[in-house]
């Protein structure tokens, strides 16, 4: 059994919000570049270029890559050997995210409630948590800043099995499509087929942080994600919609076993700045 | 590429000469408004209430920027997504509001409004936030101090980038500039 002080996870955490919100993922940035060339359109290549400008003007001055700093979102897995002292391990996590957000200069995005009184919380808590317990005495978090400008534009449709292959693809195709410049393209296409409902969403979310140019290991997956990439950049849609061959910039797809009755399909939307920071504690 | 330099106010006469695709820089005071603010806006018109500022000539940039780091003007400073303004947008264009910086399509009340009045759609680029807040000087709360990052500001800006994206013809470059880009996509690849 491994002690494991709230403390030293909170300090973790703040480190890992501040280095997402500031440094963009390698891969994104190299996309980006090879995209300048890459790409058809003036519009479209001047688009890409400030983008790579704002990427490296944020790690310079350590300011935000971009104003919406997202809800913070995690995915974390602790190993059953350990055993975590000093405090309650989610007032731990929302404790980090309330002080990285307020010593980092992050927007605060969160609203208490949605929908009758949607008053600002002012420190961009609750997080949103996703946790598993796992063999091992470890931790790993991994942070994946959400803006919703790009997550309005998602979808979820509970298919049936007859929908196929291609039924995924229509969905995939057309939810890029009607989404146009909204979502701050090229952007990055998070997709779960399977499960539930609810676990088709945490898988297309959990896709959106999948290093861009990685693939699905089941070979069949890994060529749906080259179709659908080549279908997506086929739109015109290009950098900040304003027409260009680079859509987007990665189509990551997992699968979850479902039931015999259904095809669950989920596509999370997110936008160039696909924001993840990871760690091991 | 050719940039046309703009000094604001923008009158809705200066709106109507500005043509979709152009790239324009543009200097002088701008206004931030999004969700919130725009929704108390509206509710002071409703209520047959003056604003608390005169909107004729000015542009709007809808944004809520991240808080501003010693030895900053402003946080990173993109636009948000603009149709979550659209219900609130005609009644300002109506008023005078000659310009509005976002990203992302419009409902076309809006478009008609800036056909029938002279006004005219800016779109900054999303997600080049930091890029952007370069071009904005300095930034002071002007009301709705308890909204936040959504409190509406005034900032000066510099050579702040744009391109029109919707012109007061109605012209649309997300229809225009993707249509082109597809039709030589489709041809090239289509094998
Ligand atoms: S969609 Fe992404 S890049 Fe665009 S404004 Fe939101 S967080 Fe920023």
């Amino acid at each position: 059994m491994r002690q494991i002080h709230v403390s030293e996870i909170k300090e973790a955490i703040v480190d890992l919000i501040l280095s997402a919100s500031y440094d963009i993922p390698p891969e994104i940035e190299k996309a980006v570049v090879q995209g300048i060339d890459a790409e058809i359109s003036d519009a479209g290549r001047s688009v890409l270029q400030q983008i790579a400008e704002s990427y490296q003007i944020a790690r310079a001055e350590r300011i935000a890559i971009c104003q919406d700093t997202g809800m913070a979102v995690f995915f974390i897995e602790i190993g059953q050997d350990v055993h975590i002292t000093g405090g309650d391990f989610e007032t731990a996590v929302n404790d980090a995210v309330r002080q990285a957000y307020r010593e980092g200069y992050l927007r605060k995005s969160v609203v208490a409630e949605p929908m009758f009184h949607r008053v600002n919380t002012g420190d961009n808590t609750p997080a949103v948590i996703h946790l598993r317990i796992v063999p091992g005495e470890q931790i790993r978090i991994l942070v994946t800043p959400k803006g919703f400008g790009s997550e309005n534009m998602s979808r979820i449709k509970m298919f049936p099995p007859a929908a196929g292959v291609e039924g995924l693809k229509r969905f995939v195709v057309d939810t890029v499509r009607e989404a146009g410049p909204n979502p701050c393209p090229p952007v990055i296409v998070g997709v779960g087929v399977g499960g539930t409902f609810e676990q088709a969403a945490e898988v297309a979310k959990r896709m959106t942080a999948r290093p861009v140019g990685s693939h699905n290991a089941d070979p069949r997956y890994a060529a749906l994600e080259d179709e659908l990439l080549f279908e997506i950049n086929r739109t015109g849609i290009g950098p900040a919609g304003i027409g260009g061959a680079i859509t987007a910039l990665a189509v990551n797809v997992d699968f979850r076993p479902t039931h015999i009755a259904g095809m669950p399909v989920a596509v999370n939307m997110c936008c160039h700045c696909a924001r993840h920071a990871e760690t091991t504690i | 590429m050719i940039i046309r330099k703009i000094q604001l106010p923008l009158t809705q006469e200066q709106a109507r000469t500005l043509r979709a695709g152009e790239t324009v820089c543009l200097t002088g005071a701008i206004y931030t408004d999004r969700d919130a603010a725009h929704k108390r806006l509206i509710e002071l018109l409703d209520q047959g209430k003056d604003l608390p500022i005169d909107i004729k000539d000015q542009v709007i940039y809808y944004v809520g920027p991240a808080p501003a780091s010693p030895g900053h003007a402003v946080g990173s400073a993109g636009p948000t997504t603009s149709y979550r303004m659209d219900a609130y947008a005609p009644r300002l264009i109506e008023l005078g509001l000659s310009g509005m910086i976002g990203k992302g399509k419009r409902d076309q009340s809006v478009i008609d409004a800036m056909k029938k009045y002279g006004a005219v759609y800016f779109g900054a680029v999303g997600g080049a936030a930091a890029l952007i807040s370069r071009s904005i000087i300095k930034s002071e709360v002007v009301c709705y101090e308890d909204l936040g990052s959504e409190a509406i500001h005034r900032f000066e800006i510099r050579d702040f980038p744009v391109v029109v994206l919707i012109d007061s013809e109605g012209n649309n470059l997300y229809e225009t500039g993707p249509a082109a880009c597809r039709a030589l996509l489709q041809s090239e690849k289509g094998e």
